[in-house]
């Protein structure tokens, strides 16, 4: 029997193994010091010891101070929470603006507050997926309250420029609300420039299920989940202490290795890039330049995108794809249609996300299978490429 | 998601690519949807002189489900006659590939539908009558055809640029 060849996980996008000292910092938290935050004994205090200095060391990390830092169960929750928690402490409606090129939870966040008597303006984005911050400028109201656009995009990778977009928003007196689930810890944020701030730990090595929302000082969220009054009321719950101390550690050592990690992503996206692009009629959707990292995202005429992630994972390589088309509407994903990818190209693209621990090696597995996989694909397909 | 069945299929597809000179070829499927099949058949008295589908093969383009359904559909349709190939629903493709996701239901009634297509062609070729089911069935088909037709018109048409304050395309 032939051995199976280690499997090669490139889709960090969709989520990220637990890093080891990320790991050795939550095991504690399981067992032996498992107490509930809230109580007064020596296992409460201990525990909630734990989440104040993991919220220090991640408010710190964000050029926060702790009491802007509300943990929730990820970046949905998160995102819900900025935009709901916003738009229900209103007396009356009032206008939102997001863009086409956001993450489900904030598009759905703001289309459940329309019956409510809100209105949502979406903007459009150019055909590398970026927001001009003038379109967001021409679209303010004197009744918006909120704008939510995301630092980079989950599925092409795009940067947008928030810290312009956040600044003309304080102009205005409208708070910005950004989603950094995939540029915390890899790109810079403008800190400065932003109100409210969605992330998540399990992007970044760590573990699931654990999130926080940066809220500035001042603003007052309209809680989600009532109950015992847990972050400072707006959020109840007992705390995912294992969970928190995990997301301290692994933004902890995302800063830490980044100037390393990020230049060796750079590094392998350039020559992925290079090399995918040789095999015909194939594009790369989003940015070359102006994009985070660890995100590539191409697209192969003629074929879909759910057969070739399915070809991949024949050889052992997880990747993703933003194209499959389970959803009932037929239509292709809501973030190629926005960036005008020729339909004929929007069924067929290939995310491939990296992490801390990807290779060059890893790298070459992929482009060795991918050609072949197109081709095979393609060899099916009554769309002949080149005919 | 899937069983190992459509795996196998998807991995190692039967009848899989173009015909040369078939009898007819069905065609279904849009580029909207990114599920696109032809299936293409050969008609041909078998030794005791009863016409049968003696040869089948097809090109598509889609998930794992359209191709696995697609090599499925082309087994099952070998050898049989014009009647029986007709009688072979969605259904049956779908409970011998033991189950498909059932947001995956709609390519196997792609590959049902190209098959029908191809017999009406063959017969429409031959001008012979066209059995009532069979009918019934093309006219379904061509009808949500001209339906997505429409639909990919105005969804091509729509300028993303221009759908400020709707809902994207997506949802
Ligand atoms: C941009 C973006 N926002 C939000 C989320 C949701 O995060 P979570 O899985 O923590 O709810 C994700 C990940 O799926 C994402 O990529
Ligand atoms: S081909 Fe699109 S769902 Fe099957």
């Amino acid at each position: 029997m032939i051995p199976m060849p280690e499997r090669v996980y490139l889709d960090h996008s969709a989520t990220t193994p637990v890093a080891r000292p990320v790991l050795d910092a939550m095991m504690p938290y399981f067992d032996a010091r498992f107490g509930n935050a809230s109580s007064l004994h020596e296992f409460g205090r201990e525990a909630r010891r734990a989440v104040d200095e993991s919220r220090q060391s991640l408010a710190s990390a964000l050029g926060a101070s702790p009491d802007e830092v509300v943990f929730t169960s990820g970046a949905t929750e998160a995102d819900n929470l900025a935009i709901l928690g916003t738009a229900l402490r209103r007396t009356q409606g009032g206008h939102l603006i997001t863009s086409q090129i956001e993450h489900d939870a904030v598009l759905r966040s703001m289309e459940a507050l329309r019956p409510m008597g809100f209105e949502v303006t979406i903007v459009g984005v150019d055909e590398f997926g970026r927001v001009n911050p003038e379109e967001v400028r021409a679209a303010l109201r004197p009744d918006t309250f909120l704008v939510s656009i995301m630092a980079g995009n989950n599925e092409v990778g795009t940067l947008e420029p928030i810290g312009e977009i956040g600044r003309l928003c304080r102009e205005r007196g409208v708070l910005f609300h950004t989603d950094a689930v995939q540029a915390l810890g890899k790109v810079d944020l403008p800190m400065d420039s932003v109100d409210l701030l969605s992330a998540s730990a399990h992007k970044m090595h760590g573990p699931k299920g654990v999130g926080l929302l940066y809220v500035r000082r001042g603003i007052r969220l309209a809680p989600l989940a009532h109950g015992g009054g847990h972050e400072r009321g707006v959020r109840s719950g007992t705390e995912n202490v294992s969970g928190i101390v995990g997301f301290a550690a692994a933004l902890d050592l995302a800063l830490r290795e980044r100037a390393e990690v990020t230049s060796r992503m750079r590094r392998l996206r350039d020559r992925l890039i290079r090399e995918v692009l040789k095999i015909p009629a194939t594009r790369l959707n989003g940015h070359q330049v102006d994009s985070l990292p660890h995100v590539t995202n191409f697209s192969f005429a003629g074929i879909e995108g759910e057969s070739l992630v399915m070809k991949l994972d024949e050889q052992g390589i997880a990747t993703s794809t933003g194209s499959a088309c389970s959803s009932p509407n037929l239509e292709p994903s809501h973030v190629l249609v926005a960036l005008c990818v020729p339909l004929s190209m929007a069924h067929g693209s290939l995310r491939v996300s990296t992490g801390r621990g990807t290779s060059d090696a890893e790298i070459d597995r992929l482009l060795e299978a991918l050609p072949r996989a197109v081709a095979e694909l393609r060899e099916m397909s009554p769309f002949k490429v080149g005919e | 998601m899937y069983n190992e069945k459509v795996v196998e299929h998807f991995r190692q597809p039967h009848n899989m690519g173009k015909m040369s000179e078939p009898s007819a070829v069905g065609r279904v499927g849009n580029m909207l949807c990114g599920d696109v099949m032809w299936f293409y058949i050969r008609v041909e008295p078998d030794a005791g002189g009863r016409e049968i589908i003696s040869d089948v093969s097809w090109e598509t383009f889609g998930c794992t489900a359209a191709i696995a359904t697609s090599s499925m559909m082309s087994d099952l349709a070998k050898g049989k006659t014009l009647d029986e190939a007709i009688a072979i629903t969605n259904r049956d493709v779908a409970d011998k590939l033991g189950g498909l996701p059932a947001v995956k239901m709609h390519c196997s009634a792609l590959a049902a539908d190209a098959l029908n297509e191809a017999i009406h062609d063959y017969l429409t070729k031959q001008a012979r009558p066209i059995p009532q089911a069979l009918a019934v069935r093309h006219e379904r088909i061509q009808k949500e055809m001209a339906s997505l037709e429409e639909r990919y018109k105005a969804f091509l048409s729509k300028d993303p640029k221009a759908q400020q304050g709707e809902a994207p395309a997506c949802s």
